[in-house]
């Protein structure tokens, strides 16, 4: 299996200007991440906000420079900060964010919203762009009806499925997926991820996949970090971290998620009838 | 006596497709001392509901019930100078956008002191004193200082610890809690369920537990009301719930978490369950 997406000792600091009366401050919010992600594969970033993880979902996307470490995409290293950028670098990495609310353009008809990237990145001649967008729209699962749709007509876990439609129209090799899930009902959230699931499998894409919910971590990802204040303090397979976490952390966050098992509820039950 | 006791509960809707049903034909009942958690998807009506027995829909909902009673006392029936003087007071309700439901332009010991000086009637000293001990209370460290704090100044679970504090300010008999975690991380979120948990026991109060979270519902509830599409579909004690749900739709919720998954696919509500009721 080829490695597709490699980071080595990744050092993000975020200055704060001073003034007459603020001294400057430096926040370092990537105190040195390494990882590597093979194709076809899906590594889970786990944390609570403020621990890193969208900086670093941020460097991933060649969206802001690393302050130090190296990036290496397909084996080619990358540094956004030189700006000798090709379009064919950039296609490789795509991103799906957390709120479909508030990442699609409500004045953009989902068809111009999938076929802004192609007229972005390339020169694909435009009836074969609508022909990518309305195979793409089939693929997510909407029909070829919902090409001149705008977004408010949508429900939130279809926005969402255009979401992951739009990442994917360049071909990209690596998506990153900043809490795909987390604004979804239950029910559509098992939708979505059966749908990431299959596309991974068809177009054998490779998954950075960014969540604080330890269950669809758990069911998704075959290799899981966990970040604690900038730092990666748990990085193994899937269930390495899950049957045997090292760091305090990791089980401090496996015994805040809540359990929804029979015995657990037994338990519970029994506690609360002792302490009344 | 059970605290609030919902029979029937219709709210309409008027829109320009005509009336739109969110909630059909709720009954319910929350005795003392008790935790009801309700479960279900957005557009479940499962908020809509709350908010009727509240009164603080709309004026272009319609809201019918046979029985919408607290304490024994007839909410629909009673003027809104009445109702006002239960709300905030016996009935509280936190909401689920801890940093939206504060007001930005005031400081936070000013919105907790707000509530003391309607309801409670304290004078400027008592009503400080009493922030103060409700701020410890939720674990807010350096409550004095904090009260001068607007609420940009703080972290959504320090502003769910400010709406906790305001909500059980006067010690209400029955506290509604919409979605309390949802906007929340993982640490956080279990900090705030014990916090409720604690408080509940306590001050001995009825609490609704308003969730689409099954993890939630199993964390904390008593009695679970299972909502689907303005109806109810099933309610039962949490562990008969979990063990042997009786409704169609409850299976298919509890086999969608990821924690059941078997093999490579969840199964999804929409496999799993067939409305019949839409049929009719």
């Amino acid at each position: 299996m080829s490695v597709i997406l490699e980071a080595r000792n990744l050092v993000r600091d975020y200055h704060i200007p001073g003034g007459l009366i603020k001294k400057a401050k430096t926040v370092h919010a990537l105190k040195g991440v390494s990882f590597s992600v093979e194709q076809g594969k899906t590594l889970a970033i786990v944390g609570e906000s403020g621990c890193g993880k969208s900086t670093l979902g941020r460097i991933l996307t060649l969206i802001d420079p690393a302050t130090s470490g190296e990036l290496l995409i397909e084996g080619k290293k990358i540094d956004i900060a030189k700006g000798d950028m090709t379009p064919e670098m950039r296609r490789k990495v795509q991103i799906v964010f957390q709120n479909p609310y508030g990442s699609l353009n409500p004045r953009q008809k989902i068809g111009d919203i999938l076929m802004e990237p192609l007229v972005i990145n390339t020169d694909t001649p435009a009836d074969e762009r609508r022909d990518r967008a309305m195979t793409m729209l089939k693929k997510v699962g909407l029909t070829d009806l919902h090409f001149n749709r705008y977004p408010h007509m949508f429900s939130g876990g279809q926005r969402q499925r255009i979401a992951i439609a739009r990442a994917l129209m360049l071909n990209p090799k690596l998506l990153v997926l900043d809490e795909p899930v987390s604004a979804l009902d239950l029910s559509v959230q098992a939708q979505v991820l059966n749908l990431l699931a299959d596309l991974q499998d068809e177009l054998k894409l490779t998954y950075v996949f960014i969540s604080h919910d330890l269950s669809v971590v758990r069911y998704i990802a075959d290799d899981v970090m966990v970040m604690y204040f900038g730092e990666a303090v748990e990085y193994g397979s899937r269930d390495e971290v899950f049957a045997d976490p090292k760091h305090s952390y990791t089980r401090t966050l496996f015994a805040a998620t809540p359990r929804a098992d029979v015995e657990s509820i037994k338990a519970r039950l029994a506690k609360k009838k002792q302490a009344a | 006596m059970a605290l609030l006791e919902i029979e029937n509960l219709v709210v309409e809707f008027q829109t320009a497709a005509g009336p739109f049903r969110a909630v059909n034909g709720v009954s319910m009942k929350v005795h003392e001392r008790e935790v009801l958690a309700i479960v279900g998807e957005s557009g479940s009506g499962k908020s809509v509901s709350m908010l009727a027995a509240m009164g603080l829909l709309p004026w272009t909902a319609k809201v019918t019930a046979d029985k919408l009673t607290f304490n024994g006392r007839d909410l629909l029936g009673m003027s809104a100078n009445e109702r006002r003087k239960i709300i905030g007071k016996d009935i509280a309700m936190i909401f689920q956008e801890p940093i939206a439901s504060l007001n930005p332009c005031f400081t936070v010991g000013f919105q907790i002191e707000e509530v003391l000086r309607i309801h409670m009637g304290l004078d400027k000293a008592g009503r400080r004193k009493r922030a103060i001990e409700l701020f410890e209370a939720v674990g807010i460290p350096d409550p004095a200082e904090r009260l001068g704090h607007f609420p940009h100044q703080m972290s959504g679970g320090q502003c769910q610890r400010v709406m906790i504090a305001i909500a059980i300010a006067c010690n209400p008999k029955l506290l509604i809690a919409d979605e309390p975690t949802t906007a929340l991380d993982v640490t956080i979120q279990k900090q705030i369920l014990d916090l409720l948990m604690k408080l509940q026991a306590e001050h001995k109060m009825g609490l609704i537990m308003i969730t689409h979270n099954m993890g939630v519902v199993a964390e904390t509830a008593d009695r679970v009301v299972v909502q689907y599409k303005g109806r109810k579909m099933e309610e039962a004690d949490v562990l008969t719930l979990f063990e042997n749900p009786k409704s169609n739709y409850t299976r298919a919720l509890l086999a969608a978490l990821p924690d059941n998954a078997t093999g490579d696919r969840l199964p999804t509500i929409s496999e799993l369950f067939v409305d019949e009721g839409a049929a009719q």
